[in-house]
């Protein structure tokens, strides 16, 4: 494929703020340039994956930072005079650049749509096999990460139809329109099956097949690209179908990977934030709180422990983020479902520093407790998308925010529904048993209603799965006998088994300490 | 056809193509009684991308077998891909309004509205069985002893058909009626771990072989 950029004939959007084109020269490769390309091009022909990555993650950044703050990369056509114009460097590096691009400019209608044709270009390339290189995790994450990104970003531009020119309005109109859903997801649902990564991973558990054991690297002289990109692309789907509020399907496309055992999705920081940001959403929104507790708490964890050697990463500010957004998840879990023993002493700590004055508040149920679920949710949801194209013919308005506030309404729905849950809790949990009559009374409700809220609170906190199995996310629980109620709190199990392992372990270990002093 | 549906969603979860089928195949659902969650959501799916396509009277009949599965929440999973605007729509609020007696256990105020609602619910058979089953299953969580008055509320069931539903259950499903001096008859649920939490078990404590197998060397 030929480099057809064309930013220098591009307007700049309206409201566009960046002084990008103004003294930008796509054909002027500066030296720095020219050896980045040079030598990425020789380590990517030599299967280099060490230097790769160091020019990828630590040159790259470098020279943008130095010399494209606020300009594009050289033109791929300036650049591939260098690299033998090799077509499969030029997809690569076209596809560095338009990343580069969104995350420090703003992309024209132009340009997403040649970001687009790039990316159909590099996966069909993967697709059909002729790529003979092996890439770093990282890099391959990156791509798929950007991809739904850039869709994302592209259904929010579109979706914004008050101050669209007539010339992009034409070019949105043409019929096999760039970032179509049904493309998008048929390219990550096309590496997927390309890459048979789903059986891979079940002969791995057989032991007939190395895939997490070498991070996916291939060390017998293959390419780990299509595999590592059909497994990120599961990852890619759990997104995509959480940005349409279908956290069903997402968490089915995540099923092949188990999230209880690290594995290649945990080799790159942001993979694995992304998948247990939205594995943790998708379950609350699913009522399964206790699971999204579960999981949240042990990737806050493991952020706080690991958040330093990051500090340098270009993920850094991406990775604080979603550490702020999922300790607000995990807030808003912990109101709806208060399961306080499974979050982590240093975890809970920094979830009282941020939130526990909300959260107090939360617990109320009244307006400013709604206000506060309708806040925590607001800033820490996912990116929510209208997947189709608007109707021309109608008037022209903006659409953006339909999607968020269908999956907020839907929400607050379930908040309002479990509101009188706290409150009867709060009773319970001081008696170990009471007659419906006399709870009634303090709750300042007829018996009859006193009864639905008994029961909600039973619907509410046992989860029923689709074989029918229930699992109770209930700490406390009760039941009534004609008009008693009795009450049983369940006492946070003891883990006798582990504690003796452990024991043995090191019992065993300082036994040994002991006879190599006796030997010397 | 060579393909049951279910395999065709699996082979093409994202072809604008089988959405006939699909539509097709929530009529058959209704028909013979079955369901099909993953085929519906394909469906809505589908909806969701090419809203031009979109049948509001599927789309009602999904939502009837949706609420049918409580207790599940598959009402709320294809709320969520069904535009707001759709869901403006006077049918769609009162199936809203149906959900939300379910998901509150107010089974009265569920049981007049359905009855004001029957033209949209009649189309789909079995429904007054599954909600009634539903019932039953929230009654089991939360009684050992459920009044008898309590569960002819929550199943909409009274008198003489009560007695046979009653019949019918301590025959098949081990429920024991009771009769107490002063307030009638009592019902006796089975027992489950949710009804009764000593019942529970203590599953937190298991050691997986896995651990085990580490420190056999030591043992042995």
């Amino acid at each position: 494929m030929a480099g057809t950029t064309s930013y220098d004939t591009d307007q700049p959007a309206s409201g566009d703020s960046s002084a990008a084109a103004a003294g930008y020269d796509p054909n002027y490769v500066p030296d720095s340039v020219k050896s980045f390309v040079v030598h990425m091009y020789r380590h990517i022909r030599e299967k280099n994956v060490y230097e790769i990555f160091q020019m990828y993650e630590t040159s790259f950044q470098s020279i943008s930072d130095r010399l494209f703050k606020d300009s594009p990369w050289p033109s791929v056509d300036a650049v591939a005079t260098y690299v033998d114009n090799d077509h499969v460097f030029c997809l690569l590096y076209r596809e560095m650049w338009f990343r580069h691009l969104f995350a420090r400019l703003s992309p024209t209608l132009k340009q997403r749509i040649d970001s687009w044709e790039n990316y159909c270009s590099l996966f069909q390339v993967v697709l059909h096999g002729v790529v003979n290189m092996q890439l770093p995790n990282q890099w391959l994450w990156d791509m798929v990460d950007e991809f739904v990104y850039q869709f994302q970003s592209f259904c929010q531009y579109r979706a914004k139809m008050k101050n669209k020119t007539e010339q992009e309005i034409a070019l949105l109109r043409q019929p096999d329109q760039a970032w179509n859903v049904y493309g998008v997801l048929n390219y990550l649902q096309a590496l997927l099956e390309k890459s048979t990564i789903i059986q891979i991973l079940e002969q791995e558990k057989e032991g007939l097949e190395q895939f997490t054991a070498t991070d996916g690297y291939d060390y017998n002289g293959g390419s780990n690209v299509l595999k590592v990109l059909g497994y990120f692309s599961m990852i890619g789907l759990l997104r995509v179908h959480c940005l349409l509020g279908d956290y069903q399907t997402g968490l089915k496309c995540l099923r092949p990977i188990d999230i209880t055992q690290q594995g290649v999705y945990t080799s790159v920081i942001g993979s694995h934030i992304t998948t247990i940001y939205h594995y943790g959403f998708a379950n609350l929104m699913m009522r399964r709180y206790v699971e999204a507790i579960r999981e949240f708490n042990k990737i806050l964890l493991y952020i706080f422990k690991t958040k330093q050697y990051h500090q340098k990463s270009p993920q850094y500010e991406q990775i604080l983020k979603k550490n702020e957004q999922m300790y607000a998840l995990l807030a808003v879990s912990l109101s709806l479902c208060p399961q306080v023993k499974l979050v982590e002493e240093t975890v809970n700590s920094q979830l009282r520093e941020k939130y526990g004055e909300k959260m107090l508040r939360m617990q109320r149920y009244d307006d400013e407790a709604f206000a506060l679920y309708d806040e925590l949710f607001s800033y820490a949801c996912p990116k929510f998308i209208t997947p189709s194209s608007p109707s021309y013919e109608e008037p022209l308005v903006n659409y953006n925010q339909d999607a968020y506030r269908l999956q907020l309404k839907l929400f607050l729905y379930e908040v309002k529904q479990q509101q009188l849950l706290s409150g009867v809790r709060t009773f319970l949990k001081v008696y170990s048993t009471i007659s419906l009559g006399k709870l009634a009374t303090y709750m300042e409700v007829d018996e009859p209603t006193l009864r639905t809220v008994l029961m909600t609170y039973k619907h509410k906190t046992h989860a029923v799965d689709s074989d029918g199995k229930i699992t109770s996310n209930a700490d406390l629980d009760f039941y009534i006998s004609d008009d008693m109620i009795h009450v049983t709190e369940s006492k946070p199990a003891k883990r006798y088994g582990d504690y003796f392992l452990r024991q043995i372990v090191k019992l065993e270990g300082i036994m040994t300490d002991i006879d190599r002093i006796k030997l010397e | 056809m060579s393909y049951t549906v279910e395999q065709l969603v699996a082979v093409n979860p994202y072809n604008p193509d089988i959405l006939p089928d699909l539509e097709n195949y929530v009529n058959e659902q209704v028909s013979s009684q079955t369901y099909s969650l993953n085929a519906n959501l394909c469906l809505l799916r589908l909806y969701q991308f090419e809203p031009e396509r979109m049948s509001t009277q599927i789309v009602a009949r999904i939502l009837i077998k949706a609420l049918m599965a409580m207790p599940a929440p598959d009402f709320s999973l294809c709320l969520f891909l069904i535009p707001e605007r759709v869901q403006m729509e006077e049918q769609f609020k009162t199936l809203i309004v149906l959900s939300h007696y379910l998901e509150t256990a107010r089974f009265r105020q569920f049981w007049d509205e359905a009855a004001k609602s029957r033209h949209i619910l009649e189309v789909v058979p079995g429904f007054e069985q599954a909600i009634q089953a539903y019932a039953v299953h929230v009654l089991s969580l939360t009684y050992q002893k459920v009044p008898r008055s309590v569960l002819a509320e929550a199943i909409n069931i009274e008198g003489l058909s009560l007695d046979k539903f009653l019949e019918h259950h301590v025959a098949n499903s081990g429920w024991v009626t009771e009769k107490t001096q002063n307030k009638g008859q009592l019902i006796i649920l089975p027992s489950t771990e949710f009804n009764h939490p000593e019942l529970k078990k203590n599953t937190a404590d298991g050691i997986p072989l896995e651990h085990i197998t580490r420190i056999l060397p030591i043992l042995g």
